[in-house]
Formats: structure tokens, sequence, C-alpha cells
């Protein structure tokens, strides 16, 4: 991770050796002024709860959401699944800029905010205000770490989600980049051109420009774990083991939870997609 | 005037790209900014084959023009499910990609480059539609500042007939999507009311140079390009491009 200072560091910044302009002054003064608060320093207004799983590719927090959903529905409770990069609107741009190498840092930072920002809008919070439980594969540290691994500002990349409340339980999955690798390759061939990192330019070899790559990324979630409190599980456990703690967690979060369950029919209504 | 090193005193509006290797910038990066159907595009047809017969290699590039976003934003414009939020983040988006592979690229190359459109626009109808102004900032400090940015000041009663006469009032260039009313002749007037409002004080914030636009096509032109030949006459120039003194011939 880069050591920029991430509390404030937003002057200006001049273009090589460039020299004065005559439009700089207020900009500078513009951009210095600009509010640095954001939703996710404190709880959400919500009747609802938002639960968040984190982590590189193959720590299995997908396979430990997924189990967690399949509890809570049996329990009663109202659960909405969305996931990272699934909204439509932004579906054919990120294809194209994927497959014609179209993407910078900065546009796949973006594409990805214009998706959350979707889904944040239609998916997340209308349940959230309705009092559902909505989990979220990948949350916004996902860009935060991601994004930053690829070079744009984490200062930046903050501003640009400052309008996601904060989850109620961010979950970390953390596994060693071996583990990871290992479980990518055992479920398919080869790794994915953007999971490897390759168009940060690492390495020209997959596997290795994933180990690069997602050892940034990894460093990364460390210190948002850190920023965060992100609950970290090790995701190198069983995955009973994992769903258990996992579980025990959510407990906590649905103390004072102030909807009764619903019945079955009811909540199968609202499981979303 | 010589200024070899041939930046030409460029400036990021914020932190820049930070993964970008620094490179000179020894073009010059030339904005027109304008509510809708003031007569921006007009104007810099005009400019570019006067500028390129005085010598200048010109590149231009247009608001929502870029390759990797134009389908989208005119596909979800279409469809109506655009909030302030994904409509400031498109804007947003598609401005990096043509920053990164139009403007710079061609400011590396000692362009003049002609933007119709800058992150003014953004900022200017983000707030309109109720961002928070700070917040629109934020997404742009990846944005470099221009050498001049041109402003083509009109007022709503003169736009008018204007828009009528060209292409027609537009649903977004309305403000329909605000819900100012159902009459989209009063929605447009004060939709766009509110938006040159905010280009006044963008205008006064940011340091444009106001052009009347009220006046004609040829009027408004030679306003321009007095203005550019002032400009390019201060500017430093890189070794090899013209001179003010091969454009006051």
């Amino acid at each position: 991770m880069p050591d920029d200072d991430l509390s404030d560091n937003r002057s200006t910044s001049s273009v090589g050796n460039g020299g004065s302009n005559g439009l700089k002054g207020a900009h500078a003064a513009i951009a210095a002024s600009s509010n640095r608060r954001s939703l996710l320093d404190s709880p959400h207004p919500y009747p609802g709860r938002l639960i968040a799983v984190e982590g590189i590719d193959g720590s299995g927090k997908s396979t430990q959401l997924q189990l967690l959903a399949r509890w809570l529905r049996a329990r009663g409770y109202p659960v909405y699944f969305t996931e990272w990069n699934s909204s439509r609107l932004v579906r054919n741009a990120m294809r194209r800029g994927k497959r014609k190498n179209l993407l910078t840092p900065t546009t796949f930072s973006l594409l990805h905010a214009v998706d959350f920002a979707d889904r944040f809008t239609y998916q997340i919070l209308p349940p959230l205000k309705g009092g559902m439980i909505v989990l979220a594969d990948r949350y916004v540290y996902t860009a935060f770490a991601r994004d930053v691994a690829r070079g744009v500002h984490p200062g930046w990349v903050r501003s640009v989600y400052n309008f996601a409340p904060r989850p109620d339980l961010t979950l970390y999955f953390r596994v060693p980049i071996d583990v990871s690798l290992e479980r990518l390759l055992a479920g398919r061939a080869k790794l994915k051109y953007h999971e490897a990192g390759m168009d940060v330019g690492l390495s020209t070899e997959p596997i290795e420009s994933f180990r690069l790559f997602q050892s940034r990324v990894l460093e990364i979630y460390d210190q948002l774990a850190v920023e965060y409190g992100f609950r970290t599980i090790d995701a190198v456990d069983e995955i009973p083991a994992q769903q258990q703690l996992f579980r025990k967690m959510m407990q906590e979060v649905l103390d004072g939870y102030g909807r009764t369950p619903r019945t079955q029919e009811n909540h199968e209504q609202s499981l979303g997609k | 005037m010589n200024n070899h090193s041939g930046n030409n005193g460029k400036r990021w509006y914020g932190h820049g790209l930070p993964y970008l290797e620094e490179k000179p910038l020894p073009g010059h990066l030339i904005v027109i900014e304008g509510t809708d159907g003031v007569g921006r595009s007009t104007q810099i047809e005009l400019l570019r084959p006067w500028l390129e017969l005085e010598g200048f290699a010109v590149s231009n590039t247009g608001w929502t023009r870029s390759p990797l976003l134009s389908a989208t934003i005119n596909e979800a414009k279409a469809g109506h499910q655009l909030t302030v939020t994904t409509f400031s983040l498109l804007y947003a988006a598609d401005f990096a990609d043509r920053l990164e592979h139009e403007i710079l690229p061609a400011l590396q190359a000692g362009f003049i480059v002609i933007a119709d459109r800058y992150m003014y626009t953004a900022f200017a109808r983000n707030t309109v539609m109720g961002a928070d102004p700070a917040w629109s900032r934020e997404l742009f400090q990846m944005a470099l500042i221009p050498d001049r940015v041109f402003y083509l000041d009109i007022d709503v009663e003169t736009l008018v007939p204007r828009v009528v006469q060209g292409k027609g009032m537009d649903y977004w260039e309305s403000g329909m999507h605000l819900a100012l009313g159902s009459d989209i002749f009063e929605s447009f007037q004060r939709y766009q009311r509110r938006i040159i409002e905010e280009y006044k004080r963008l205008a006064n914030e940011f340091g444009f140079i106001t052009i009347d636009a009220r006046g004609s096509i040829d009027e408004i032109q030679a306003d321009l390009r007095r203005h550019i030949l002032s400009y390019l006459g201060t500017a430093r120039h890189p070794k090899g491009s013209a001179t003010i003194d091969d454009l006051s011939e």
C-alpha cells in the first residue's frame, strides 16, 4: 500500500516542474476545502441490518455468506442478497472495457462505483429501510483494497463512496495467497485476467501476477481491517468452524433487531433474486 | 517565452493520476463551457480550421463521447433508471476515460485540445440535480486544470428560440427528470435558469473567461479568437510550435 497520508493530502499538485497558471488559485482552494467525512464513520440509522463479507478471491467468503443466508432464512428472517459488480447498468461497459483492455485504474474504479451506487439505490437501501437483513458479497472495502492496489489515490476512492453506510458487521476472510490460488485453480483451468491483476503489469505470467497483485490487496485489507474494525476470520479453517463463528457474530448483530421473524410464505417474497 | 520543459504550467485539480508516469504536456487545453444549445459545438467547428490554418494541431473531445461509456450513458438515459449519484459517477467515468485516452496523449503530443464541456458541466448539473457539490468536486480530483475556460454566457430568453429552431427541447436538457412541471417549455426555462445561475457561480469561482453568447455566431467567434490569440501569445511555447509572430501575420 502506498504510504500516502489518508487524512488530508488533497492539495493541488503540480505536473512536472510546472509554473503558475491563472486558474490555479481558485481550483486549489476548492480542492482543499472539500468535505472528508464519510457515512462509514458511524452506524446507519435504518431498521434493517447490513452484513458485508470481504477478502481476496478464493477466500471462501461467498460460500460462507450463502451458508449464513440459509441459516437466517430457515429461522424466518427476511434476507436480501446483493453481489459486487452485478448491476445491469454498467455490465456492457465493464465487459467491453475488459475485453478490449480499455480500462485504466480510474475508470475501473468508477465503473465499479456506478455498479455499487446503482445497487445501493435499488437493492441495498430499500431493504435496509424496510427492516430486512441485507447480505453483501463484497462492499466498498473491495474498492478501497483493489483500486488502491491498482494505483488510485486512497483518499479519492473513499470520497467516491462517501454515500455508503457502514455495515453492522463486516467479516474479513483472511487467507494466504497460496491457499487462495489453490482453491481458485482447483475449480477451473486458469485465472481471470483482472483477478490476476494482469492489467497492472506486475508480471506477464498469470500465476506470478496473481501472487504479486493479491499480496498487495491482502496487505491493504489488513490495514482496512484495523481502520474500519472488521471482524477477521481465519479462512484456512474448516468450513463448518468458520460458519459457526459467523453465526455467533450474526447473533450479536441480531440483538435488538426489531422485527419478529416472519412466516415462511411471507419472507419467500422478499428473498430478492 | 522559452520553456523547453514544455509543461505550460499545467496542474492537476487534485491528486491527478498517481499511477501515471509524469510526462511533459507541451500542448494547450482549452475548454468551452456553456449550457445546452448555446452554440458550443458550432464555435468549436469554426475554431478548429482556423487554428489548423495557423499551424496548430487540434484535437477535440466532447462530453459523454468516450468509447467506453457513451453507449451506456445513452442506454441509461433512455431507461430512466439513473439517480443523481449514478449520473455523476458515469460522467466522471466518461471524463476519466477521455482524459487518459484522448486529452493527456494529445497534450503530450503538443496539440491544442479543445474540450466541448469539462468537469464544470458536471459541477453545474450535479448541483442542480441535488448532489453535494463537495462530493462532485472530489470525483474529479484526477482532472487536469485547463489553460483557459471560455464560458458562453446566455440568458434563457435568448436561449429558447435557439433551441427551438435547433434540435428542439430534449427531455434531459429540459430537466424533466427533476419533475419541475409537466410542461416541457416551462421545465426547460426553469431548469436552464438554474443551470445558468450555477455556471455564473462557477465562472466566478474558477476564473472562467465569460464570452457574451447573445451575439451572432461571427461575433462570438471573433471574441473567442481574440482571447485564444492573447492566451497563445502569453503561453510559453515549446520548441518547434508556432509563436505569436506566426499567428499575427
